[in-house]
């Protein structure tokens, strides 16, 4: 008799015993056991449907064998199930000749083909011949259901996954079976494409050719790719993705299933922004400023341009000289350029953030929470940005949780964010007045009140308006602390690796493995020689500085202060006023335009290393291709500007500089390179230790609008005017021209119909934009894009203000 | 602009209340868009996606799942002839193809008129009274050519209580007394059926 807890089912498959759990699925249980179990519709992360009937196998519970779907079965006690009897094989073949009826036998000119679930299953599992001499059903092949992604309806078996994963996992069930019998179809409705942020992932999960990418299609064949795992970088998510390209060129991704982040989805920004590495605007070669003509940048090459470089540094000192960025590197790269500015330039003016994101000392001090943990957590306050738009993922995760009960999502924000649909409760409130709302919502005797303070709460906490200050946020920050002490916290922050940039001290007052500039351990001051005594300047106070003539060398480590700091005047001005712009990146963007010396750097998928989320797991980049022309690793030329400045890295591979972090810094000790490169870095490694104290200012009071103004709120969307977007030709269509929102009633009493251009004026900037009726938007505030083709928010925000208002204009 | 009348509008609000989910309500909705337009246009599906909450692409999946939502104009009175198996003895194949030369169309087209749809239908529940066909979902029994003619004729100059294509209310089986097979009442049942004893193994 079995020795197992009554909790435990005991099946036997083929003979073998099989523990599982009670409610789990036949095919689920098999998978334990090793026992494949053909299928085309059932998928791990989606719910049962029993569609395609591919999974019949011969189930036997006391009755005798009966052929029964193993996806739509439970496991019960005693059960017996053969997998490879002569009636499952005969199913299968049955099956198979039937859903080989209207499937065209077009695979060689398919892109499926070579890695198709059909054509394999029909090899190891079909009759071999088909009876089947009728005309088979014909549509028009294929047609676009959405910018990205293809629909070749004759392909198509009618599993249910695309449909089922448009519905139940991102929830823009805009793609639905229609007809029904022999005519059933997937379609979209007329004119309504299939515009959903995660619509790659129906490609990835198609059994069959059905849906293919634009990105993609006829590039290549599976059998020329060569694949790798690694993690995205494109936000602060670390989804995993598996790296595929084809003669030295990027040419797919795919999500990873990793239980602790992804679950195998992957947004379409992160999926098909490969195109701009392999873009032919790629910076290949340092550029340095003409002497004779002032406004070109000419090609260099890396001795002169690293002297040009070294030289404006020198003159400058320490004291004057400020590096932006680095939130975009991996770990190493990030640590690499900590050294430079902080041991061997002797300055702490450094910043990985771009003024749109949290101090690094509140950010490395709050107490961690997993993203696991915010999905099971009784409620998941979320005060911070529109996370369907800048962290699409996270919201996939949330919005599982949430549908699926195991958390409550609640929201206090200025203006309508994507999880809002989902969410138990959405507070909305003034720009800059979130802790007033929480204030009164805990003071108060609605329900939620004592569900916040006596259930288990994860914050996600950011930015929700990129027009106000970091004071609101701070203040919320402030009052979670206080009345809601055993909240943890998932920060929002912004750009890929900005977490690890900041562990590895990317930040001012800060320094590597989560510790204060104060209090540096012996074994740093030992490796590093010396670090700045005093704290530097964050990114907004170097622009002010610069602006004023105060800082000579601004280093931009792929950073667009431009187009990325949310006072663009203020950028603007600094980038005019300092001697020296050095900029390190891989295009040359709107700020890198402006520098006196380029240097080209490598990019996603040419270089190895690690990233770390928001949740600080960290996790492994794999290099799969080559840099174009002489494009180094960041750390290189790090190393390179520290040797013209006569101080030495002492840094040789990336290998080499974890072995020097996980040595120097506290957070970080333990996770060795053998870890890292370990299998278990494939969920990747939670490093949660910090050694700073969390020290929270007094919270501020906004000022109070006037009549006349909208007090501006600004978000990032998903498709906006980044470089990765600009630069991939499938993605740069979907960024739309920035639109102001407003209340219909406050356009109204403007005398401004929806749709006309109006006069957008602050104290920043006056400048022409279309003006939107929007029912969601608060009345008294107006919501603009951060960065979109053509402009955005930071022309009209005052990075100084706590708040920013607007008035419009009619023309 | 708004699809429902105003006064369907209103309908539409009522219909959503009697559900505990207003998705619940998308077919009600389709067949009141159905008897406001006679057939259910795009726009009709997208307002009622927008009244109970869910996409266009999820109302056009349940609408054309049904045979009886027409997603194309129609004619004001749909001619559906049953083409199974007891229609199909008794000569619906010869009564269809009279019934395409006397409209002129072809089985699933409209004739220019807007008078009448002709279709092909599967079974409508008449066998004993083959060949039959249905205008606007109301049997017409063991009709013969010239019958088909006759009603046609009716049809065309209003003398029918027969209402458009899409009205909800006024469609309900009518069997005309002349055509009513009758039944046996309860009392009158003297034994089993005879099907039924010799399935019970004598």
């Amino acid at each position: 008799m079995s020795e197992s807890a009554p909790s435990e089912i005991n099946v036997t498959i083929n003979g073998a015993q099989v523990e599982a759990q009670p409610g789990e699925m036949l095919i689920a249980a098999a998978d334990r056991a090793g026992v494949h179990i053909p299928r085309f519709c059932y998928h791990e992360r989606m719910s049962p449907v029993g569609m395609c009937r591919m999974c019949l196998v011969d189930v036997d519970t006391g009755r005798g064998p009966m052929l029964q779907p193993s996806c739509m079965v439970p496991v019960s006690d005693g059960m017996s199930v053969d997998t490879e009897s002569e009636d499952t094989k005969r199913a299968q073949e049955g099956i198979l000749e039937f859903l080989l009826v209207n499937h065209p036998l077009d695979c060689p000119v398919c892109d499926k083909g070579g890695e198709c679930p059909l054509q394999d299953q029909t090899m190891a599992y079909g009759p071999g011949e088909s009876r089947f001499i009728e005309e088979k059903r014909h549509y028009e092949k294929p047609i676009p259901i959405s910018d990205l992604v293809h629909l070749d309806r004759e392909r198509c078996i009618l599993c249910d996954r695309c449909t089922r994963f448009a519905d139940e996992v991102a929830g823009d069930p805009l793609i639905s079976f229609t007809e029904r019998g022999n005519a059933t179809q997937v379609l979209t409705f007329p004119d309504e494409p299939f515009s959903s942020y995660f619509s790659g992932n129906t490609v990835q999960i198609c059994p069959v050719g059905a849906l293919t990418a634009a990105p993609y299609r006829f590039k290549a064949r599976p059998w020329d790719l060569e694949q790798v795992e690694s993690t995205c970088t494109t936000c602060s998510m670390g989804c995993r993705v598996a790296v595929e390209s084809s003669r030295n060129e990027l040419v797919r991704y795919l999500g990873v299933d990793v239980e602790s982040v992804n679950h195998g989805w992957l947004c379409d920004k992160g999926r098909f922004n490969f195109e701009s590495i392999n873009s032919d605007h790629r910076l290949t070669t340092p550029l340095t400023r003409d002497k004779d003509d002032q406004r070109q940048l000419l090609g260099s090459d890396w001795g002169s341009a690293l002297a040009v470089a070294a030289e404006a540094i020198q003159q400058a000192g320490p004291e004057r000289v400020g590096l932006i960025g680095g939130s975009r590197l991996t770990n190493e790269d990030a640590y690499a350029w900590s050294k430079f500015a902080k041991s061997v330039l002797g300055t702490d003016n450094v910043d990985a953030q771009l003024g749109d994101g949290l101090p690094a000392e509140i950010v490395l001090a709050l107490p961690l929470a997993t993203i696991a943990e915010a999905c099971n957590a009784d409620t998941v306050l979320v005060v911070g940005p529109d996370i369907k738009e800048e962290l699409a993922i996270l919201h996939l995760r949330l919005r599982g949780a949430a549908t699926k009960g195991q958390t409550k999502v609640v929201e206090i924000g200025p203006t309508a964010t994507g999880i809002e649909p989902y969410a138990q409760r959405s507070i909305r409130c003034a720009p800059g007045e979130t802790t007033k709302a929480l204030s009164e919502l805990l003071a108060s005797d609605d329900p939620l009140a004592v569900q916040l303070k006596e259930g288990s709460l994860v914050v996600v906490i950011g930015r929700a308006s990129l027009a106000e200050s970091e004071e609101p946020t701070l203040s919320l920050t402030a009052a979670i602390r206080a009345e809601l002490p055993h909240a943890t916290f998932l920060p929002a922050l912004r750009r890929g690796n900005v977490r690890g940039a900041l562990d590895m001290g990317l930040a001012p007052g800060i320094l590597p493995g989560r510790t204060r500039l104060e209090q540096p351990t012996p074994v740093l001051l030992d490796t590093w020689n010396t670090v700045p005594t005093t704290k530097g300047l964050d990114t907004t106070e170097m622009l002010h500085a610069a602006a004023s003539g105060e800082l000579d060398t601004l280093i931009l480590i792929g950073a667009d202060p431009l187009s990325d700091f949310p006072d663009r005047n203020l950028a603007a001005e600094a980038i005019q006023k300092v001697k020296t712009l050095i900029a390190v990146d891989t295009f040359v963007t709107d700020s890198v335009a402006q520098a006196d010396v380029v240097l080209p750097a490598t990019a996603f998928g040419e270089q190895g290393g690690t990233t770390t989320n928001i949740e600080g797991r960290i996790s492994r980049l794999t290099q799969k291709i080559t840099s174009p022309g002489s494009a180094r690793d960041d750390w290189m030329i790090a190393t390179e500007l520290a040797w013209r400045l006569g101080g030495e890295l002492a840094l040789g591979s990336k290998e080499e500089i974890w072995r020097e972090i996980e040595r120097v810094a506290p957070s970080h000790s333990g996770v060795t390179v053998e870890r890292v490169e370990s299998s278990e870095a494939h969920e990747g490694i939670l490093v949660q230790r910090s050694s700073i104290e969390l020290d929270l200012p007094a919270p501020g009071t906004p000022p109070v609008a006037d009549g006349y103004g909208l007090r501006l709120v600004s978000g990032r969307k998903l498709w906006d005017a980044a470089t990765a977007t600009t630069y991939s030709p499938s993605l740069q269509p979907l960024a739309e021209a920035p639109a102001l929102r407003v209340h219909p009633n406050d356009l109204q009493r403007l005398g401004i119909s929806s749709g006309t251009d109006v006069r957008v004026i602050s104290t920043r900037a006056t400048e022409i934009i279309t003006a939107i009726a929007d029912e969601n938007i608060e009345r008294g505030t107006a919501m603009l894009p951060f960065n979109q083709p053509g402009g955005g928010a930071n022309r009209f925000i005052d990075a100084d203000a706590m708040v920013n208002d607007i008035r419009i204009e009619t023309l | 602009m708004k699809f429902f009348t105003e006064e369907n509008a209103e309908l539409a609000q009522e219909i959503i209340g009697r559900y505990p989910k207003p998705r619940s309500a998308m077919i009600p909705l389709l067949h009141l868009a159905q008897e406001q337009e006679g057939w259910v246009t795009d726009e009709a599906m997208t307002e009622i996606a927008e009244l109970v909450g869910t996409t266009s692409a999820e109302v056009l999946g349940t609408c054309s799942f049904y045979e009886m939502f027409k997603r194309k104009p129609v004619g004001k009175y749909v001619i559906n002839i049953c083409t199974t198996m007891s229609c199909a003895l008794m000569g619906a194949g010869d009564l269809m193809k009279h019934a395409e030369s006397r409209l002129g169309v072809k089985s699933g087209g409209s004739t220019p008129d807007g008078l009448f749809t002709l279709e092909g239908a599967e079974c409508q529940a008449a066998c004993t009274e083959a060949p039959c066909l249905q205008v606007n979902y109301r049997h017409q029994y063991r009709v013969t050519p010239d019958q088909f003619d006759q009603l046609v004729e009716d049809l065309a100059s209003s003398d029918s209580d027969i209402p458009e294509h899409g009205v909800l209310s006024q469609i309900r089986q009518h069997i005309p007394a002349d055509k009513f097979v009758g039944s046996t009442p309860p009392e009158d049942v003297v034994s089993a059926p005879v099907w039924l004893s010799e399935a019970g193994g004598q």
